[in-house]
């Protein structure tokens, strides 16, 4: 049984048809490497999954949860679907331990001193044991990405979105993130990422998705995906980006 | 260019003036406190809270920031009677100051929320928080940081400005100074004490304002 299921999902922005019909199926441990030019969809498709964004017509089941409902418990959804931005959007009146501390404490209610010790052992995973009392603005762009990936995990979530969390970031930076994500593929988290890191997709990833024009284009073994890729358009993509 | 200085002379109103410099202060704090919870409300109601609250509240901001306060503040005493509201001098002075603050407040406030970044409210919701849990712990916080400065100087004006409710006979600084102006004739020293009262008011006020701000924001 999958994790995530999505069936012919269609999102327009007005007139603007921006996802035409996408289905994917995510079993849980998968990690999903969304690829695709820039405007096919990628992250609007993964915003649809938690709900920031909602569709028009076809389905998308999280978790056992339906997510275009009318009735839909969003932070039901929530709670067991994490994201992780590209602008890290860290809060930055609060500390690292503060970022990770907020939501247990205010949606799982739990108490300050459960929701520390839940935020030391998360930014002890990604390597900033160090930094819990410091604030963002202290902190460099990977250090704040890794707090923003903690922030998500104290949730205990089933599913972490990542749309491109490392495309803001410094190249020299790029790859402490990219070892905390793939610590995470290791342990099991089932991971759905937007990326432009060709390589981690193809050695981390599970299923490669090849976004093109609002469809998934082309689907498969990242390995095999790329050594040969089926249609034009990817083709051409990865002999771009390659 | 030979006037003579009488300050002796208001020494028998000592008392006089400063229950009205008392009244003018706690008229200043009362509405500072209340005008900002009203502005807080406005302003989250106007950008979280549904399109016809935000149109009734956007509709409040308008009303008041496009009239003199002193016709407010009369429609208030009155012009409500008229409609079987009677107020006194004083409930009357701090529901018209409350009134004005918060329609100021509400649209500094609006503009602090706005300058919140996004992606904070979209982290937020992804954290399974909900809107007005994220209002309250994320973006609430961020805006006043930002609008901190334009609030005070904003009370600071409320404060200035409250000296026209001694047109209704609310018995703050001003109207102190014009009854003791009527006793004694000496328009002069009355009315240099209560400029310099004010001043002093506003010059403290500022301070302990920035004081404030640094406690409640400590520096980062
Ligand atoms: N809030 C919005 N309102 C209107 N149009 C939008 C909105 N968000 C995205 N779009 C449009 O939807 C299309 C797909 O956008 P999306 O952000 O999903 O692309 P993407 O594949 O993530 O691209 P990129 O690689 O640049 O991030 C684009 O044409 C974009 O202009
Ligand atoms: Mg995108």
């Amino acid at each position: 049984m999958s994790l995530v299921s999505i069936r012919d999902v269609r999102k327009s922005f007005g007139a603007n048809e921006v996802l035409k019909g996408v289905s994917l199926d995510i079993a849980k441990g998968d990690v999903v490497a969304i690829i695709g030019r820039s405007g096919s969809g990628k992250s609007t498709l993964l915003r649809c999954i938690n709900g920031l964004e909602t569709y028009q017509s076809g389905s998308i089941i999280a978790d056992g949860i339906e997510v275009g409902g009318a009735s839909t418990n969003l932070r039901e959804l929530r709670r067991h679907v994490g994201m992780v931005f590209q602008q890290f959007n860290l809060f930055p009146h609060l500390t690292a331990a503060e970022n990770v501390m907020l939501a247990p404490t205010v949606v799982n209610k739990v108490s300050k001193a459960e929701a520390r010790a839940t935020a030391a052992e998360v930014l002890a995973k990604v390597g900033l044991s160090e930094k819990m009392d410091a604030y963002p603005s202290e902190l460099s762009g990977g250090q704040q990405q890794r707090v923003a990936i903690a922030r998500s995990l104290a949730m205990r979530p089933k599913v972490l979105l990542c749309d491109e969390i490392t495309s803001a970031l410094d190249p020299e930076l790029v790859n402490e993130v990219l070892r905390v994500v793939e610590q995470l593929a290791r342990e099991g988290m089932t991971l759905i990422l937007v990326t432009h890191e060709m390589r981690f997709a193809r050695d981390v990833g599970t299923k490669l998705v090849f976004m093109h024009h609002g469809k998934v284009h082309e689907e498969g073994v990242p390995k095999e995906v790329f050594a040969a890729p089926r249609t034009p358009e990817l083709q051409q993509f990865v002999g771009q980006v390659g | 260019m030979s006037y003579k200085l009488q300050f002796a002379e208001l020494l028998p109103y000592w008392n006089v003036l400063l229950q009205g410099l008392i009244f003018t202060i706690v008229l200043t704090v009362v509405s500072t406190v209340a005008g900002i919870a009203v502005g807080t409300a406005g302003a989250s109601a106007r950008t979280f809270g549904p399109v016809w609250l935000g149109r009734i509240v956007a509709v409040y901001v308008e009303l008041i920031r496009n009239t003199p306060f002193i016709v407010q503040l009369f429609f208030i005493f009155f012009g409500l009677p008229a409609l079987g509201l009677k107020l006194s001098e004083t409930t009357a002075a701090f529901l018209a100051m409350v009134i004005n603050l918060g329609a100021y407040s509400t649209e500094i406030i609006r503009a602090g929320i706005e300058a919140v970044p996004k992606g904070h409210i979209e982290a937020g919701l992804s954290l399974a928080m909900t809107k007005w849990e994220v209002l309250r712990r994320i973006v609430l916080n961020q805006a006043f940081r930002k609008i901190y400065p334009a609030l005070s100087s904003q009370i600071i004006i409320v404060m200035l400005g409250s000296a026209v409710v001694s047109q209704i006979s609310a018995e703050d600084l001003t109207y102190a100074a014009n009854f003791v102006a009527s006793r004694n004739f000496r328009n002069f020293e009355v009315y240099l004490l209560a400029a310099l009262a004010y001043l002093v008011l506003a010059m403290l006020t500022r301070s302990l304002l920035r004081a404030l701000g640094r406690v409640i924001f400590k520096a980062r």
